[in-house]
């Protein structure tokens, strides 16, 4: 059976996808990296600090809400909430964050890196840094600086340096590009937390493991209120590290449904969208071969979401890998869609979740009411919103009566 | 056994114990006229071997002097075909000069591995340098590459330690690249007594001829790294040329300037060592 579990493969393969796609320069790190980290997962005392870590650091286990109000008002399945937000700094990208920054410590690292685009990411890996005590330079889109400012005030008061990228369309992906050249000009004392499952393996792999604790738990904590696996397990896409952590732990198990909902922007078929898999092509990009936005000559288009969080043209991998083999349905989420959803959260439950959370809210929206109510169904609620204040006071701004920008 | 148009091009070099000159633009840049009257006169301002880049909307290993013309190149349209359609047009009049091609896997593989190949076979390119294709990943492109005659060329850095040296010469042809400085182009410059111990390092695990680039912008550092390498690659300086010109003219005036330069102090620069080790 074990299909799904033993990937990826030496070379970082996922069937064709991922891989290791860097300059020279990176490689000699990049494979200490995966010793290192090999070496880490069966070491008792990296796991027993990473589960204190997580523990009384982060907050976890985070709880799985049965959100009533939210079932009722959609009316079919029962919808359960897996709390990524009320973690420190209040998403999931922390529970990665303080695996990559135990490792970098143990590698004897002396400088921390990460790109980022809605923030959470950046404030995890300033957060972590700085409770490690080491100096750290974040890469933000100047795009995104401008659409997340509560974040990145956020990070400067946590000691980080936030680097404004300007190439590009200043999001997600150009500062993960300013970000690899960082690498390579620091190779010796720098070590480069990559926040989602892309990038070279064994990125997508480790990433994937340190996040998996969200599907672990879900698991534990639906058979202790229901005694059994979820039906189905929703989250959103963005490189896809929230849904990859809540997907892994049941991927073996072929009755419990996966559904992964990219951006969609403002429609799949309008061109604008961030709905990699949805929407694009194979090609190599950032270290992998995944889906990509790209015109037919292989360069990269913009992305365009509401969510900076989501606002990426690539995937991770091993989504474009189960999408091929069809374990994982992926759907799409338009901006529209999202604030609506958004809302609806907001009203029902008192949850202002993030604008990329809202889109597998949105999904949610259009699915459970088809369902009955012993479907269990699983929403990774990836972050709060408390960032998303600006945008949303500027797409909503006249409902409530605060003036826009 | 035929000879390559590299291998030829430094035997003679050899023969006049020269290192050979090596120019980077980015094919387009920075419009498809101007591209090309750049190219075609770099041989006789003093280029030995071209390498054209083939732009990329993500260069992740570029500063920002060839992250620009890579901009510049694909806001005036240029493709895979027209960068192909360059060179083809180069061969009616040139057929001695080498030309490899630089860039990154993505358009290659959109492309098509085997059509590529094809036609950058016919058009008559001579070798490779794709950033993003470790060893790791030869059976992508390098392998293929071998099958059409076109040499895989591969770079060494300061990163490549001993137990991993082997690994990258391995499939590598043509000759090798050395990458100065740890870091993205148009970067520092290298310190030369780190480089020719690094250099000569090397020179004992291969027979390929070795080149030396990132970081050489000047006539005087281009002929100090040209005493102990076999090849100095200038990119960023001559990039920056075509950013500074104001007009097309300008442009390729400079440029070829800054070639003449750097070609004259490479055809001097080991017959002054000599000198002065009299
Ligand atoms: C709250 C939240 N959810 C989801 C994402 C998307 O990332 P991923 O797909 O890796 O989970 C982000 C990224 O910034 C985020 O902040």
């Amino acid at each position: 059976m074990n299909q799904f579990v033993n990937l990826p493969d030496a070379n970082g393969l996922f069937g064709s996808f991922g891989g290791r796609f860097v300059a020279e320069t990176l490689m000699p790190l990049i494979l200490e990296l995966q010793d290192e980290y090999t070496a880490a997962k069966n070491d008792p005392e990296f796991q027993r600090q990473l589960a204190y870590f997580q523990g009384d650091y982060v907050g976890r286990p985070s709880p799985l809400y049965f959100a009533e109000r939210l079932t009722e008002h959609f009316g079919g399945a029962s919808i359960y909430l897996k709390r990524e937000e009320l973690n420190h700094t209040g998403a999931h990208k922390i529970n990665n964050c303080i695996g990559q920054v135990l490792l970098a410590k143990q590698m004897g690292k002396k400088r921390i890196i990460a790109e980022t685009g809605a923030g959470m990411h950046g404030v995890a890996t300033a957060t972590v840094a700085a409770r490690f005590g080491l100096p750290c330079v974040i890469y933000m889109g100047a795009t995104d600086i401008e659409r997340q400012q509560p974040n990145v005030f956020r990070m400067k008061l946590l000691g980080a340096e936030i680097v404004p990228v300007t190439s590009g369309t200043g999001t997600l992906k150009d500062a993960m590009n300013e970000a690899l050249r960082d690498w390579v000009t620091n190779v010796d004392d720098t070590f480069y937390i990559i926040g989602t499952v892309a990038g070279p393996h064994p990125y997508p792999a480790m990433v994937r493991d340190f996040q998996a604790v969200i599907g672990h738990e879900t698991r534990t904590q639906m058979i202790e209120k229901q005694g059994r696996l979820p039906d189905s397990l929703v989250a959103c896409v963005g490189g896809g590290s929230n849904a990859m952590g809540l997907f892994y732990p049941f991927i073996n198990d072929p009755a419990v449904k996966m559904i992964g909902v990219e951006a969609g922007g403002k429609g799949v078929k309008s061109g604008l969208h961030a709905a990699s898999l949805n929407g694009g092509t194979p090609g190599v990009l950032h270290g992998n071969r995944t889906y990509l936005l790209q015109n037919e000559d292989g360069q990269i288009t913009d992305a365009h979401s509401i969510s900076a969080g989501l606002d990426y043209p690539g995937i991770g991998p091993e989504h474009a890998w189960l999408y091929e083999q069809g374990r994982v349905e992926y759907v799409s989420a338009t901006d529209d869609e999202a604030l609506e959803a958004f809302q609806i959260c907001c009203r029902q439950e008192g949850i202002i979740p993030a604008l990329e959370t809202a889109h597998a809210l949105a999904e949610v929206a259009k699915r459970a009411p088809t369902l009955p109510r012993e479907h269990l169904m699983v929403v990774n609620l990836s972050g709060r919103g408390d960032k998303d204040m600006m945008s949303v006071a500027h797409h909503l701004g006249d409902k409530f009566g605060v003036k826009n920008r | 056994m035929t000879t390559t148009r590299l291998e030829r091009c430094f035997a003679a070099l050899k023969q006049q114990n020269r290192p050979a000159l090596v120019s980077y633009l980015t094919a387009g840049d920075p419009d498809a006229e101007t591209s090309r009257r750049l190219l075609h006169g770099l041989p006789e301002a003093g280029v030995d071997i071209i390498e054209l880049g083939m732009p990329f909307s993500d260069p992740m290993a570029d500063g920002p002097a060839i992250q620009k013309a890579a901009l510049r190149a694909l806001e005036g349209g240029q493709t895979q075909a027209k960068t192909l359609e360059m060179v083809r047009s180069f061969r009616e009049q040139n057929s001695t000069t080498p030309i490899v091609l630089m860039g990154y896997y993505n358009p290659i593989y959109c492309y098509g591995v085997e059509r590529f190949l094809t036609d950058a076979a016919k058009a008559g390119i001579d070798g490779l340098i794709v950033v993003d294709l470790p060893p790791e990943h030869d059976e992508e492109l390098c392998q293929p590459a071998a099958k059409h005659g076109i040499d895989f060329i591969r770079l060494a850095t300061p990163t490549t330690d001993a137990k991993r040296l082997p690994k990258v010469l391995g499939n590598a042809s043509g000759f090798i690249y050395y990458v100065s400085v740890a870091g993205v182009t148009g970067g520092s410059a290298p310190t030369p007594e780190r480089l020719e111990s690094a250099v000569r390092e090397l020179r004992e695990h291969t027979e390929l001829p070795i080149a030396v680039g990132f970081g050489i912008r000047t006539a005087e550092q281009a002929a100090t790294i040209g005493r102990f390498s076999d090849a100095v690659v200038v990119g960023s300086a001559l990039v920056d040329c075509i950013e500074h010109a104001n007009t097309p003219d300008e442009a390729v005036e400079r440029v070829h300037g800054l070639v003449s330069e750097l070609a004259e102090s490479v055809r001097a620069c080991r017959k002054a060592s000599e000198r002065q080790a009299c």
